[in-house]
């Protein structure tokens, strides 16, 4: 899950971690009273409006503006506050700006990188940071990566103060004074905490910038949570913005389906995750494109069956649609029921292709038969392919 | 022969009395598997499905001399289930649970890892179907049925992709010395490079078919081991070939993540390692069977 910057800075700011004075808002009325609260707060006619989306590069895309007057200030609001941001990150159709973010202006002395991630090949968590700050780091580890330092966590001892301080060195603070490396060390300890305390999945620092008054303060920051770990954190839950999410996305989490929206026009419905991209890999092998990734999990019921059914046709873009089920908990014939009961409440309009395998798939695919739905059965993966993929193809046409 | 599991294995249920627990324990035991006890805390004591249920795993250890367990706890508590079975020294540990937090699962690793020698615990999962050496041990949640003793070991990061795989090979007429399921998550016991070893070493194996997916670099790292180590041929197949970088898919394992773990970069590992790759899940048993020798 994902949440906005001025959501990941109020909960960084109550771990402890220094960040920008600043205050969200999401009309111009409050935008102008935020920012008139952060000038008086700071001490400083500086105040940087900054779009939130679920996005990164929003600089490069004009959703970030330092402003020096009140009248900069106001101009800055009105253009960026729904404004349709288009970045690297949100496709070529952008994202609409629904929510601002106005904050202190900050003396930067330098800029850096710092972030906790999971390194899955060795089992722990990563403290990386870098000295090119505001980079995108994947660019960095790819062309200077002696420019990137790492200190791995043990998962009890957490990170040490020693291993903080390490990098902290190795960042070339000490130029700046003990002190701005003892701020470094004390805020890398508070990062890792505030990882683990809140359950992240990824939590990036970018940049992290030493101010010409010597302090370390966290300028932008990015928060991911892990999905599996949001039973203990109802709080976190709660600051989902549903303008963010695929609206089919957020019914499917209902049903406890799994489900991404795809760009192509066969909607597809599979048991299983693994299956469920393999699926998706053999339309696209005989020519289609698929609509979704959908998986109704291992022990669905019928009425999940139906939910996932309704979703996947309520995608307008859908042109047909392919059923592939190998029943090893969850049963043949309690799918073709579950397909029955989808299609006499909504109703068919696009092809629907079904591949049955697994346990009980003859009552199946008798029920399916006896149906008198138009559903074309097949005989296997390759089979439920081409012929979802011939079928949807002659619907375009 | 076979690897992990067999007809000598005895088998204990973490969370036996619940849905789960004991609905796949019926299941494996109509398959034969040897069912020795079950462990809910609080219901020591009593009889489940006419098992033996106690307080906790060391107990049930001391009492059935079980060797192996499979947990199907709920995922807040699981962590703490592999844990348990960990220090009661068991040697075998299945996983079905999904959803376990990721932090749990580092504290788990690092018990996994600070284990040496022969006696060390090998985890499978979480998130997994489990593991079955067909005709005589069934642990986990995999239909029973399309399996067929044989000598084609599987390993997966998929539940029903497995089942299909095995499927495939069973209809061409090749059975399976034992299928492993290690599950979809980042954080995981057993990974391909360990199930590797252990199916060169087994006799009784003769070529093995591996299924990975998206995510991470299990993949690249088991097309190196392959290489370098592995006298039996294997086939292999990658899913997420149009998966959407930055989203996960179902598995919590399953992301491209900064460029990273995409299947492209899987399949030029894996072939250049001279590993035949199936094009498409259509084809796992057949590619498998162009291999053998």
């Amino acid at each position: 899950m994902n949440i906005h910057e001025y959501q990941a800075k109020e909960l960084l700011r109550k771990k402890g971690l220094p960040v920008p004075i600043g205050k969200a808002a999401l009309t111009v009325e409050e935008a102008e009273s935020a920012a008139a609260w952060v000038r008086s707060e700071s001490g400083n006619s500086l105040v940087v409006v900054k779009a939130q989306i679920h996005a990164g590069g929003r600089g490069k895309g004009g959703g970030v503006k330092v402003t020096k007057t009140q009248e900069d200030c106001s101009a800055a609001i009105r253009k960026i506050l729904g404004m349709q941001l288009v970045t690297h990150q949100t496709g070529p159709e952008g994202k609409k700006v629904g929510r601002l973010l106005l904050e202190q202006g900050v003396d930067i002395a330098k800029e850096f990188y710092a972030a906790v991630v999971l390194d899955r090949q060795k089992g722990r968590l990563v403290l990386m940071v870098s000295t090119e700050g505001g980079m995108d780091i994947e660019e960095v580890a790819a062309h200077q990566p002696d420019k990137i330092f790492k200190a791995v966590l043990d998962p009890i001892l957490g990170l040490a103060p020693c291993q903080a301080r390490e990098v902290a060195f190795a960042l070339g603070l000490k130029s700046a004074g003990m002190e701005a490396v003892n701020a470094a060390t004390k805020f890398f300890a508070t990062m890792v905490r505030a990882y683990q305390e809140l359950d992240c999945s990824l939590l990036e620092i970018n940049p992290l910038v030493l101010t010409k008054q010597g302090q370390i303060i966290a300028l932008d920051a990015k928060v991911n949570f892990d999905d599996n770990a949001l039973m203990r954190h109802p709080d976190i839950e709660e600051l989902r913005d549903l303008e963010e999410e695929e609206p089919a996305e957020t019914e499917a989490k209902k049903f406890d389906l799994s489900y991404v929206k795809l760009t192509g026009n066969i909607g597809c419905m599979v048991n299983g995750a693994g299956l469920a991209m393999s699926t998706m890999d053999i339309i696209r092998f005989y020519g289609g494109m698929p609509a979704n990734f959908l998986d109704v999990g291992g022990g669905a019921t019928a009425e999940k069956v139906t939910a996932a059914f309704k979703i996947i046709t309520a995608d307008p873009a859908v042109r047909g649609i392919f059923i592939n089920i190998f029943g090893g908990i969850m049963k043949c014939d309690t799918i073709a029921k579950g397909v029955i009961t989808a299609v006499k409440e909504v109703g068919l309009k696009v092809p629907l292709v079904v591949r049955l395998e697994g346990t009980n798939v003859e009552l199946g695919k008798q029920i399916l038969a006896e149906s008198g739905l138009n559903v074309v059965a097949a005989s296997d993966m390759a089979d439920g392919a081409q012929k979802i993929v011939a079928l949807a193809g002659q619907v375009a046409a | 022969m076979s690897i992990l599991v067999n007809k000598n294995t005895r088998l204990l249920v973490q969370g036996l009395t619940g849905k789960n627990g004991t609905f796949h324990t019926e299941k494996a035991v109509e398959y034969g598997t040897n069912v020795v006890g079950g462990v809910t805390p609080g219901k020591g004591g009593s009889t489940h499905l006419n098992l033996p249920v106690f307080d906790t795993v060391s107990d049930a250890v001391k009492q059935t001399g079980a060797n192996a367990t499979v947990i199907y706890v709920p995922a807040a508590i699981a962590a703490d289930s592999i844990i348990e079975a960990i220090l009661a020294g068991l040697e075998l540990v299945v996983c079905i649970t999904e959803g376990i937090p990721v932090l749990d699962m580092l504290k788990v690793r690092r018990l996994l890892d600070s284990q040496t020698g022969p006696t060390r615990t090998r985890l499978v999962g979480p998130n997994c179907p489990g593991v079955i050496t067909p005709g005589e041990c069934k642990i986990g949640i995999m239909p029973g049925y399309i399996h067929k003793p044989g000598h084609i070991g599987v390993v997966s990061r998929s539940g029903t992709l497995t089942y299909e795989g095995v499927h495939q090979l069973t209809q061409l007429g090749l059975g399976q010395s034992t299928c492993v399921g290690i599950g979809g998550d980042p954080i995981k016991g057993m990974d391909f490079i360990d199930v590797l070893e252990m199916f060169e070493r087994d006799p009784e194996t003769h070529a093995v078919l591996m299924m990975g997916e998206i995510g991470g670099s299990s993949e690249e790292d088991a097309a190196a081991y392959i290489k370098k180590h592995m006298t039996k041929p294997v086939a292999a197949f990658i899913a997420g070939q149009t998966a959407p970088p930055g989203r996960r898919m179902g598995h919590a394992g399953a992301i491209i993540a900064g460029g990273k773990g995409t299947a492209s970069d899987k399949i030029a590992a894996l072939q250049g390692a001279g590993i035949a790759v199936a094009k498409t899940p259509a084809e796992l048993g057949v590619t498998l069977k162009s291999v053998l020798r």
